[in-house]
């Protein structure tokens, strides 16, 4: 299913990895919809159910030194950059024990220490952090990736065009993911770009940029470490356009009048955790057994994130104006 | 002490911070070859190279949000704007990602970038690099707002500025870099408080920034006519010195402010609803303000001089609160 020139090694182990952090994404999302229906999350709730082999497979290629700047449909990312289910969880619920201390919710995740710096929830807004974070890394003098994560429609805003600029004109250490979702909430690409390549688009900076299947959690991965491997050889930015699809609605309010369901069932065909599974089972990669174990412990965290979330406790309000800005002399 | 104009204390200001602090850089448009558009960091590139005087595109945006993410990345930007009109290019980053991320992380995460760029009309420059916008990013929680209007604020906010972990927005009203005046080398100033520049019992002038030259000729033209005027300099807009504002109201009972922002929505209105708030019953007479006329700033020099505060419309209003 990828390049044979990958330098991947698609061990019974690794194959494992990738099919259970696909599902950690997944079935933590999941649960997350139905909570929401039961309204014990609120505001907006983005999922990125269909795009899971997107920061699977780049994440396989960061360390824990890396830093990841996200969008508002951030709870994968930030799962797989190692921020607790439990922590992710409680934020939703508006918690004092939810990773951003119930002050961000579903889109502003934060975490310090796993380098996780949000949940970024204008649309490009992220990208001047993320270069910003990586000029830091340059003039300390530190060999780190800063991984930004945006969709397509950031394509159509100025400050895309600025960072990408900024980033090859400085030689800085970002990893520019593009995760081409087709639609920008409920405008087709084709309806807001005059060019719609968006590798293309990111050429034009000089810097090096890669189109990969988006629904091939193998293929991002190899296309991931191959960029990460130039970025720390030239030092200079990467770009990867990982075309994909969103299954679910833009948020929880979504008709979804702008697409056919034809269109979204025959990109449910192609989804990444469907077809990685069934290609690892039917290579012998993974046995059934292997699928039914993830499973069980992918449900079990996701019920320790849910009872860890209900046992939190609310910000008492009188804590209102805290983390507004330092205390300071007076 | 050192004779120096506004100009030279704030690239002082910038070579001691940068001198003292490896981590300090500063970042902008025509910083460095060109030496600042109002030539505050010429020679600084010659001394420091072009890693820590960095010159941008035309990315206000972008750079801005870049001093943001570096200063997330534990280094000590310095993002010159040129002008705070052009600084609007910016507010995105600097309202939803500046002064939010603190916040939306729940405090794990602070973000100690300083934001300078000139402010202010009086160069026939016209509408679109002469307003004062500085009231509007004090209305903004999460930053803190400076306006230093002496050589010696100039020379001395920086460095407190970067030492604060939160965004601090600096505001240098252009008028003002050719100023003059006496400054110990080493000056640090506090960023917490207003101070009086002038001390007086009959009425309180309260203003800030490129408008604190004008009050002070005010109070000499008051004083010459028999009435002593104590002038407030506000120097931080935000957080503002409420306590400073309330005490000089207290002592005199009346008082005009004067504010270089349009009237309608400006600080001097909330400056005002302070002191409704805070000092009502001492007042003896109703506050009165000199605000910029509701026009975009005109270019022909007369227009101008109509649109901006000046000294002879702080007197009248002054003496219109006298009841004289």
């Amino acid at each position: 299913m990828s390049d044979p020139a990958i330098k991947v090694r698609l061990t019974r182990k690794h194959c494992r990895t990738l099919l259970h952090q696909m599902l950690r994404v997944r079935r933590f999302e999941e649960k997350c919809a139905e909570l929401y229906t039961q309204e014990k999350i609120r505001g907006f709730l983005h999922l990125y159910i269909g795009e899971e082999a997107v920061a699977t497979g780049v994440m396989q290629a960061l360390g824990p030194e890396d830093a990841v700047v996200a969008t508002y449909r951030e709870h994968g990312h930030a799962l797989l950059k190692g921020v607790s289910a439990e922590a992710i969880m409680a934020e939703m619920y508006g918690k004092q024990e939810g990773c951003s201390r119930g002050r961000g919710g579903s889109m502003h995740l934060f975490d310090a220490e796993t380098r996780f710096y949000g949940g970024n929830a204008i649309v490009a807004g992220g990208l001047p952090i993320a270069v910003g974070l990586a000029l830091a890394d340059k003039l300390s003098g530190r060999k780190r990736v800063t991984a930004c994560f945006f969709g397509e429609g950031a394509a159509a805003e100025g400050e895309f065009h600025e960072s990408l600029n900024l980033a090859a004109l400085w030689r800085l250490p970002v990893l520019f993911v593009c995760e081409n979702n087709l639609y920008a909430m409920g405008t087709a690409l084709d309806l807001s770009e005059s060019e719609t390549d968006i590798a293309a688009k990111a050429a034009c900076y000089r810097m090096g940029a890669k189109t990969v299947d988006g629904m091939d959690v193998v293929a991002v991965e190899v296309a991931a470490r191959r960029a990460v491997a130039s970025l720390h050889e030239t030092g200079a930015p990467q770009f990867l356009e990982c075309r994909t699809y969103r299954f679910r609605a833009h948020s929880m309010y979504d008709p979804q009048l702008y697409r056919a369901k034809e269109e979204v069932e025959q990109w449910k065909e192609r989804g990444p955790i469907r077809r990685f599974q069934e290609w690892a089972l039917a290579s012998g990669e993974l046995h059934p057994e292997d699928v039914q174990e993830i499973e069980e412990e992918v449900a079990r965290e996701v019920a320790e994130a849910v009872a860890f979330a209900e046992a939190g406790t609310f910000e008492p309000a009188e804590h209102l104006l805290q983390h507004v800005g330092a205390e300071r002399r007076t | 002490m050192t004779l120096m104009t506004y100009r030279e204390a704030v690239r002082r200001a910038i070579r001691k911070a940068m001198q003292a602090d490896e981590r300090v850089f500063l970042m902008g448009e025509d910083v460095g070859r060109y030496g600042g558009c109002y030539a505050v960091s010429q020679g600084l590139l010659e001394e420091f190279g072009p890693e820590r005087i960095r010159d941008t595109p035309l990315s206000e945006s972008a750079f801005t949000g870049a001093g943001i993410g570096a200063a997330l990345g534990g280094i000590r930007p310095i993002v010159e704007l040129m002008t705070c009109n052009f600084s609007l290019l910016s507010l995105d980053q600097i309202m939803n990602n500046a002064a939010t991320i603190r916040h939306m992380s729940g405090g794990q995460f602070t973000v100690p970038v300083v934001i300078r760029m000139a402010t202010g009309g009086g160069r026939q420059l016209a509408a679109q690099h002469s307003h004062s916008l500085e009231g509007w990013y004090a209305h903004i929680p999460g930053i803190r707002v400076l306006a230093p209007a002496t050589v010696e604020d100039a020379a001395g906010m920086l460095g407190p500025a970067l030492e604060d972990p939160d965004p601090v927005l600096i505001f240098e009203n252009a008028l003002l870099y050719n100023d003059t005046d006496d400054v110990e080398d080493l000056v640090e100033v506090d960023i917490d408080h207003g101070a009086i520049r002038r001390e007086g019992a009959d009425i309180s002038l309260i203003t800030y920034g490129g408008s604190l030259g004008k009050t002070l000729s005010a109070a000499d033209a008051l004083a010459a006519q028999g009435i002593s005027a104590e002038v407030l300099d506000l120097r931080v807009l935000r957080p503002l010195d409420e306590a400073a504002i309330l005490a000089t109201v207290a002592k005199t009972r009346r008082c005009v402010i004067i504010d270089e922002g349009w009237r309608s929505g400006s600080l001097a209105a909330e400056i005002m609803a302070r002191i409704i708030e805070g000092a009502f019953w001492t007042l003896d007479a109703p506050l009165s303000r000199v605000c910029s006329e509701e026009v975009p700033v005109p270019y022909a020099r007369h227009l101008e001089e109509a649109a901006l505060p000046s000294t002879d419309k702080i007197v009248i209003a002054a003496l219109a609160v006298l009841g004289r």
